[in-house]
């Protein structure tokens, strides 16, 4: 932890100096429409000891431009929080991150993204390989209609994780105990995972996505299915699972984002507004976007 | 007036009284202010005045068409002389079948009596007399209906709820006529089988290896003793059914899953409804494509390897069968496999699985039921398919598992029983309806058995 705080403070200060992005306040009464924002990125995107880098990453659906010129780092072990209001992009960007928009047809995708030294959208990278070390957990709990132990075993049967039976199944426990649902359901593992509850079922793909060990785990709103109990457990979850895996998580929930993240990034309009440690995006904003949403004033 | 002229007079008279109550309940809400508001929208109090215009009349009309012949014919009768009508049963049946025949002014098979003549002109007038007076009793009872509920429209009237629950009762009756049909054909069935069993032992039937149904006609006569085992066509049934499925299934399971998972939009438009153009297809095309292309190819190319391949044969009916029954897998396959949630694919692709493994492990086993569901239709259909089968496989029913010779199928067998005249109390007629029942306990079996698997091995995505 100290590492990764030390890189905060040693980050790149981005190439707006604090001056520029300062915004000039307007009155109230002044609408949004007669004020041109600037809409660089203010804040800190880059981080000295990075474990994903995208640089100018722009997204199209057909005609439209989903994602305008983003660059963003993440951090290794850091919670980063991605927010803003719906529609934003914020979504479509960390389905850049393992290349889940592969499966739309009409979505493209230019800049370059890297995991690490990989650039994935290489035309060499594939895909298959990439996912296993970026992992995903989605916004609806979606089990597959099988057993919790098949559910979590998935992932290491296909990429051969597990050479044999007592060696899957010692897979399966640990990663479910890693989920923190090792002791709600282990006797009864032949069951359905579509028989858990809400909050079962989302740590039930969390341990799923653990199983085949990834590096960055991203969650699309992995707790807006779920009540406050379980979105609590799961909070807890994610700042355990910070130890081992770098986690990037879209959220709506502002006290959430400032809960369990350590750098928070504010999306708006297909637009990166402003990116930096949660603490300071939360207390002390810098951009009048970042400043409207936060505050409750839009969003 | 033919009586089903009333049938349009009474339409166009519920058609008024809807008019007639609308507007009577539009003019109630006109005239008041917020308390008279109405309770349904007018156009049910409308229907309400038409439906009870129509129904109690079309009730009186069938009870007095379905009595109406029986009770004529009966007072016809009273009129020719003791002396005619004291004769045997099946002898006072032909006289009814003549006076029926003078009515519709059909040629009798016999010399006209004079007397019969009299008796049908008296059916005639009582006849006419008849139509009246029904006329006469559905006229008055819809007025009388539609003016009661007319007068009755209130606003606070509940007009919508009557209406609905008409309509409920309606939705009632049509799903019992399914049901008691059913049971009908089940039971007709059932009691001729019985009265076959009575002639036939049921073990001779089930276990007997030898079909030969022809009967003896004098006692004497050397050859056709009539034996009803019918292992043997059961046997030509399911070799046939299963070249049939195993045709079909993998060609109709693949091709969906190429349409659904792989192929462009673009294509699927053209390509589903293409291949949905098969079901399409008359069984009777098929039947001469398999008997006059598929039969004497397979002839040939087992001529070229040295087999003896007989010109009809279970193997040219069982190809040609199972390409007929291809789109009953595929298109109901695809559809349960486009029904499975795109959220089960992105979990699985988001764990790093191939669009491959995605679909082995996690599309099929969830579309299962469905995928099922399609094969059960599909196999029913192959087992009581028979234009294919007369044409392709033949007539003889050979107790063989080599699929290049002739064999036969149950529904096949139960047409050559049936087709021409045929003496109803000879067990080679009604061998045909023990071999219904067979056939109709077999798919039934098969139903539950699929049922059941489909139950197990379900697995929910809901």
């Amino acid at each position: 932890m100290e590492s990764m705080d030390a890189s905060f403070g040693t980050s790149e200060v981005s190439f707006l100096a604090p001056e520029d992005v300062t915004p000039e306040y307007v009155s109230e009464a002044d609408t949004a429409g007669t004020y041109v924002e600037n809409r660089s990125t203010v804040g800190e995107q880059f981080v000295d000891d990075a474990r994903m880098t995208c640089r100018d990453v722009n997204v199209y659906y057909g005609d439209k431009h989903a994602i305008k010129n983003i660059s963003i780092d993440v951090g290794r072990n850091e919670v980063l929080a991605m927010i803003g209001p719906s529609g934003c992009g914020k979504s479509t960007f960390l389905r850049c991150l393992n290349r889940m928009n592969d499966t739309v047809d009409t979505c493209r995708v230019s800049g370059d993204i890297f995991l690490d030294q990989l650039n994935i959208y290489d035309k060499s990278v594939d895909v298959v390989p990439l996912r296993a070390q970026v992992g995903m957990v989605f916004q609806k709990p979606n089990p597959f209609p099988k057993s919790i132990y098949d559910n979590v075993a998935y992932g290491p049967k296909i990429h051969g994780l597990a050479s044999s039976k007592s060696e899957l199944d010692g897979v399966v426990e640990s990663s479910l105990k890693k989920a923190g649902l090792w002791k709600e359901v282990n006797d009864r593992l032949d069951q359905p995972g579509t028989g858990l509850s809400g909050g079962q079922q989302q740590r039930l793909c969390i341990a799923r996505a653990i199983a085949v060990r990834p590096e960055v785990i991203l969650m699309d709103e992995p707790c807006s299915a779920l009540d406050p109990i379980a979105t609590a457990t799961i909070e807890n979850l994610i700042s355990e699972l910070q130890e081992q895996f770098t986690i990037v998580i879209v959220t709506h929930n502002m006290q959430q984002a400032a809960r369990v993240s350590q750098r928070t990034a504010y999306f708006h309009l297909g637009d990166l507004i402003e990116v930096g440690s949660t603490d300071r995006v939360f207390t002390n904003p810098r951009h009048r976007l970042t400043e409207d949403y936060i505050t409750g004033r839009f969003g | 007036m033919s009586p089903f002229s009333f049938l349009v007079i009474l339409l166009a008279a519920s058609s008024f009284a809807y008019m007639h109550g609308k507007r009577r309940a539009f003019s109630l809400t006109g005239s008041g202010s917020g308390s008279s508001r109405l309770h349904s929208l007018p156009g049910y109090y409308g229907m309400l005045t038409a439906l009870w215009c129509a129904l109690p009349a079309l009730a009186i009309f069938v009870f007095w068409m379905s009595c109406s012949e029986w009770v004529l014919t009966d007072l016809a009768m009273k009129t020719l002389p003791a002396s005619m009508l004291n004769v045997p049963v099946d002898q006072a049946n032909l006289l009814v079948n003549d006076l029926h025949n003078l009515i519709a002014g059909h040629v009798a098979a016999r010399d006209i009596n004079p007397v019969l003549q009299q008796a049908a002109d008296h059916y005639l007038a009582m006849e006419r007399i008849s139509y009246m007076a029904l006329a006469g009793i559905m006229s008055a009872s819809a007025l009388f209906f539609s003016a009661l509920v007319y007068k009755r429209i209130r606003p606070r009237m509940r007009a919508r709820n009557h209406v609905e629950r008409i309509i409920q009762i309606a939705l009632v009756l049509c799903s019992t006529i399914a049901i008691i049909t059913t049971i009908g054909i089940v039971l007709s069935v059932l009691f001729e089988s019985i009265r076959f069993f009575q002639q036939v032992p049921l073990t001779d039937f089930l276990f007997g290896l030898k079909w030969s149904p022809q009967m003896a006609m004098r006692a004497d006569q050397a050859g056709s003793s009539g034996s009803f085992g019918a292992i043997p066509v059961l046997a030509g049934t399911f070799m046939i059914s299963g070249i049939a499925l195993a045709v079909a299934v993998p060609v109709g399971l693949l091709s969906a899953i190429y349409l659904s998972e792989y192929a462009s939009s673009h294509v699927r438009t053209w390509a589903k409804p293409t291949m949905e153009i098969l079901a399409g297809v008359p069984t009777v095309v098929y039947g001469f494509f398999a008997a006059l292309v598929v039969a004497p190819f397979i002839r040939d190319a087992g001529g070229l390897f040295g087999l003896d391949v007989s010109s009809e044969s279970g193997l040219a009916a069982g190809l040609v069968m199972g390409i007929m029954i291809i789109p009953f897998v595929s298109s109901l396959s695809d559809d349960v496999i486009n029904a499975v949630p795109q959220t089960l694919r992105d979990g699985s692709y988001a764990l790093g699985a191939t669009r491959s493994e995605t679909i082995r492990k996690v599309v099929i086993p969830a579309a299962l039921p469905g995928i099922v569901g399609g094969i059960l239709l599909a196999a029913s259909r192959a087992i009581g398919e028979t234009m294919i089968v007369v044409m392709a496989a033949g007539l003889s029913a050979n107790l063989t598992a080599n699929p290049l010779q002739a064999v036969t199928t149950v529904t096949v067998q139960i047409v050559t029983l049936l087709v021409g005249d045929q003496e109803f109390d000879s067990p080679k007629t009604l061998a045909a309806f023990a071999l219904g029942l067979l056939l109709f306990t077999i798919t039934l079996i098969l139903n539950v058995i699929a049922l059941y698997v489909v139950r197990k091995y379900r697995e929910e995505y809901e």
